[in-house]
């Protein structure tokens, strides 16, 4: 197959059906990034780089049956290796006694948050928490540095022309749009603040956030999204969040507990607990927030500036 | 019957990905991945009422959502990309 | 009561399911793109619909009524509008319909050799 986009739809498709497998499989919060990471907006930002390296794939230059064969090796390895593993769900499974019984039976005390997998997540395993969070900050930095926008200010106009030309072809679909947006903003916020209690959270409400944006840019032009919102302002929301992170960590720390101990924040802990995890959600919500639109408008400013420049050599 | 609708969901899932898989044409690739998803929206819900688990209905509405701003990303960039790039048509002189 | 409600939810999933299929199998047989769309476009709104209805009937809680609105809602937005979005712009990329058989062969032999 060589039409990448159509193995762009495939891997769409891809997405969906393994968020599939993760809700049948009672994992609901895995199903819920993989619906809005896996199936949304990687596909968009893989599409969004095939406007740019161009639709058809190159010719191999080595035999595809050599890779097959080391594919299939691993392949078999790797099922060979589950052979040994305890079956799926298994009382005695090396994971089921080692930390999940005092998740499962201690986590309402300790943390008191319905949904044990935000626990999990956002308290005892803060720290891997925060390495998430800077990763994706790390991601956005790289995309800042190797991909920068070029501007020029008197090009403005002609790009606006041509999105208005490209724009009204799609009337429906804009008016819609206008409908759905506050629906889908309001929506990311349920998602960010109903983590502690059902699927959900800084993430996913995030990647929501950004999609919504992303949205809009997509049918009312970069340069109106960028009016709408300003690149200063979400550079700097990307390193508040991790910031905002980080510092919640420092006050527990001057408190007198370890770093990210949430329980010293508050007179009481189980509500010095829930301060922490809705400060740390947020800081997550505004870094995976900004980092994406700012991926999405790098990949696809450089789009528009390429053409912005073949008009001004052909006018 | 719950389970019965299910079943029925997913045989036109299968329909749907052998559809996206010959596909032809792009078009029919995104027309397989916009049912898809619907499909997705539909089986996330039933199979919350199945296992009794109605908070599955969030994923649900998530995508919804997701599966519209997917479709409207690759229309507006299929626009551009069917003009810049040799049409389908034009492949077997490529290759 | 509780019977009429069971028997009509079954009959609306009944329906919705047997659309969702004939949809499945539509898009896998009809000739071209655009009878193709016909077919997931229109039985995916209404099998979805009728499919939607029947849970709403079944759930005990408010909010999950409310929830499954809200979905309702969002796919008779959603789906006639990126139905139409994808038929405009297939027409406006020159995707023509096919409307004889013996081109439908031809096509399909073209597609196939390469």
């Amino acid at each position: 197959m060589k039409d990448l986009v159509a193995v762009v739809m495939l891997a769409g498709i891809y997405g969906l059906l393994s968020a599939c497998f993760f809700v049948a499989m009672d994992a609901v919060d895995v199903a819920f990034t993989e619906a809005s990471v896996g199936a949304g907006i990687s596909t968009l930002l893989m599409l969004v780089a095939i406007t740019m390296t161009g639709r058809s794939e190159q010719a191999a230059r080595h035999k595809p049956a050599l890779a097959f064969v080391v594919v299939v090796i691993t392949g078999g390895l790797l099922i060979y290796g589950t052979l040994d593993m305890p079956y799926f769900g298994a009382v005695d499974a090396p994971i089921q006694v080692h930390v999940a019984p005092r998740y499962i039976n201690d986590s309402m005390q300790e943390v008191g948050v319905p949904n044990i997998v935000t626990s999990v997540l956002a308290s005892y395993r803060g720290f891997d928490t925060f390495g998430e969070a800077v990763v994706i900050f790390t991601a956005g930095i790289g995309v800042l540095t190797l991909l920068p926008v070029l501007r020029s200010r008197k090009g403005d106009d002609a790009v606006e022309s041509l999105n208005d030309s490209m724009h009204e072809q799609h009337l429906i679909v804009r008016i819609v749009t206008k409908i759905l947006i506050p629906l889908i903003l309001l929506f990311a916020l349920y998602v960010q603040f109903h983590g502690d209690f059902g699927p959900g959270g800084g993430f996913q409400a995030g990647v929501i956030f950004a999609a919504a944006i992303i949205l809009y840019a997509m049918l009312f032009g970069l340069e109106v999204a960028r009016r709408v919102i300003n690149q200063t302002f979400i550079q700097f929301a990307a390193a508040f969040g991790v910031l905002l992170y980080g510092s919640v960590g420092l006050v527990s720390l001057l408190n007198g507990g370890n770093f990210l101990d949430y329980s010293v924040l508050s007179a009481d802990p189980i509500a010095g607990q829930h301060l922490g995890i809705l400060l740390i959600e947020l800081g997550v919500g505004c870094t995976v927030t900004s980092v994406m639109v700012i991926i999405f408008f790098h990949f696809a400013g450089r789009k528009e500036d390429k053409q912005r420049m073949k008009e001004e050599e052909v006018g | 019957m719950l389970i019965g609708a299910t079943l029925a969901i997913l045989v036109s899932m299968v329909l749907a990905i052998i559809r996206g898989v010959i596909g032809s044409t792009l078009y029919d690739r995104i027309l397989a991945v916009n049912m898809f998803g619907t499909k997705t929206v539909l089986l996330i819900a039933l199979l919350g009422f199945a296992m009794g688990r109605p908070e599955f209905l969030d994923i649900a509405i998530v995508y919804a959502l997701i599966n519209f701003i997917t479709v409207i990303g690759v229309l507006r960039y299929s626009d551009s990309l069917a003009f810049n790039q040799p049409d389908e048509e034009k492949e077997p002189e490529e290759s | 009561m509780d019977v009429a409600i069971e028997i009509t939810s079954s009959i609306c999933l009944l329906i919705g399911s047997f659309l969702c299929v004939s949809g499945g199998v539509g898009i896998l047989r009809f000739p071209d793109f655009y009878t193709r769309m016909h077919a997931a476009g229109v039985t995916d709104t209404l099998g979805a619909g009728m499919i939607l209805i029947g849970l709403m009937l079944q759930s005990q809680d408010f909010l999950v009524f409310a929830k499954l609105v809200m979905i309702l809602l969002m796919m008779l937005f959603i789906n006639p509008t990126a139905s139409h979005a994808l038929a405009k712009s297939a027409i406006h990329n020159g995707l023509k319909p096919v409307l004889d058989i013996k081109e439908r062969n031809n096509t399909e032999s073209e597609s196939s050799s390469r």
